[in-house]
């Protein structure tokens, strides 16, 4: 095959294109910007740090399903940790999101950066629901009877039914935890590729 | 343990929730809690110096 042949193939363009966007010292720098420092750069990473945890407790308990984290302490300590990862995870991220919000953190091209995120919260706002449906105990039942109206007020309830457990858990534990930690990889790539947004003086050229 | 329930006794879970009605906001009392929590983390981190920061500075 000739360099001409080889410099047309697909993966050559791809990884080339790639290479180009995010070379390895970008991807994963040795530095941050001093700017960095502060506790509300903090929020963004704790935030994917409890995504771990919630994908870590949520395979053991799909391993071991409904009987075993209603009945045993060990599956109710697992139940426990899936919950509360979740609320880490939401409370962290409300912060990260308020801190992007006034630091106008779409600034500098990174309007793409901003949008993925709001589209994974949202898709975490979505699989938190799906999951409280899915418990199978009383309160499922009395979210799912609450929440049925209100879908079905929006035209979605012939597709998503909430009182159908078999596809509300199908949603839960595949199609939405997917769809979380695609758009999470995603947001965070954009971020190697276009930088930690600065603060607002340090834009104008007035940095000390 | 005894101590952990002890702790837990503090929260009865077994009465109707408590809420809070304020014109058109209805929230209750645990979800407002989390919310200030929320609020005062995001205050702390904008105000707490973060570890380190001024070394960073001068190696700047």
């Amino acid at each position: 095959m000739s360099t001409a042949e080889i410099e047309k193939q697909w993966t050559t363009r791809l990884r080339k294109r790639a290479h180009g966007h995010l070379p390895p010292e970008k991807l994963l720098p040795d530095t941050q910007p001093a700017y960095v420092s502060s506790w509300i750069y903090v929020f963004g990473v704790t935030t994917i740090a409890a995504l771990v945890m919630v994908i870590l407790s949520g395979i053991i308990l799909a391993l071991r399903g409904p009987q075993w984290w209603h009945s045993s302490s060990v599956g109710h300590f697992v139940n426990s940790t899936h919950l509360w990862s979740v609320e880490i995870f939401f409370f962290a991220m409300i912060v990260h999101l308020w801190g992007k919000f006034f630091m106008a953190a779409w600034r500098g091209g990174r309007s793409l950066t901003w949008v993925t995120g709001v589209v994974t919260f949202l898709t975490s706002v979505g699989t938190a629901f799906t999951g409280y449906v899915s418990q199978t105990n009383f309160d499922s039942q009395w979210i799912s009877t609450q929440a049925k109206d209100g879908i079905n007020a929006t035209g979605v309830g012939s597709i998503f039914n909430v009182l159908n457990l078999g596809q509300m858990l199908m949603w839960h534990i595949v199609l939405l935890p997917l769809a979380a930690v695609i758009l999470t990889a995603v947001h965070v790539l954009l971020v190697r590729v276009k930088g930690v947004v600065p603060p607002f003086e340090e834009t104008n050229g007035a940095s000390k | 343990m005894a101590f952990l329930w002890s702790l837990a006794a503090l929260i009865p879970l077994d009465n109707y929730g408590h809420y809070i009605h304020w014109g058109v906001i209805d929230i209750s009392v645990a979800n407002f809690i989390v919310v200030v929590l929320m609020v005062l983390a995001f205050l702390a981190a904008l105000f707490l110096p973060f570890p380190g920061r001024n070394r960073r500075k001068e190696s700047r």
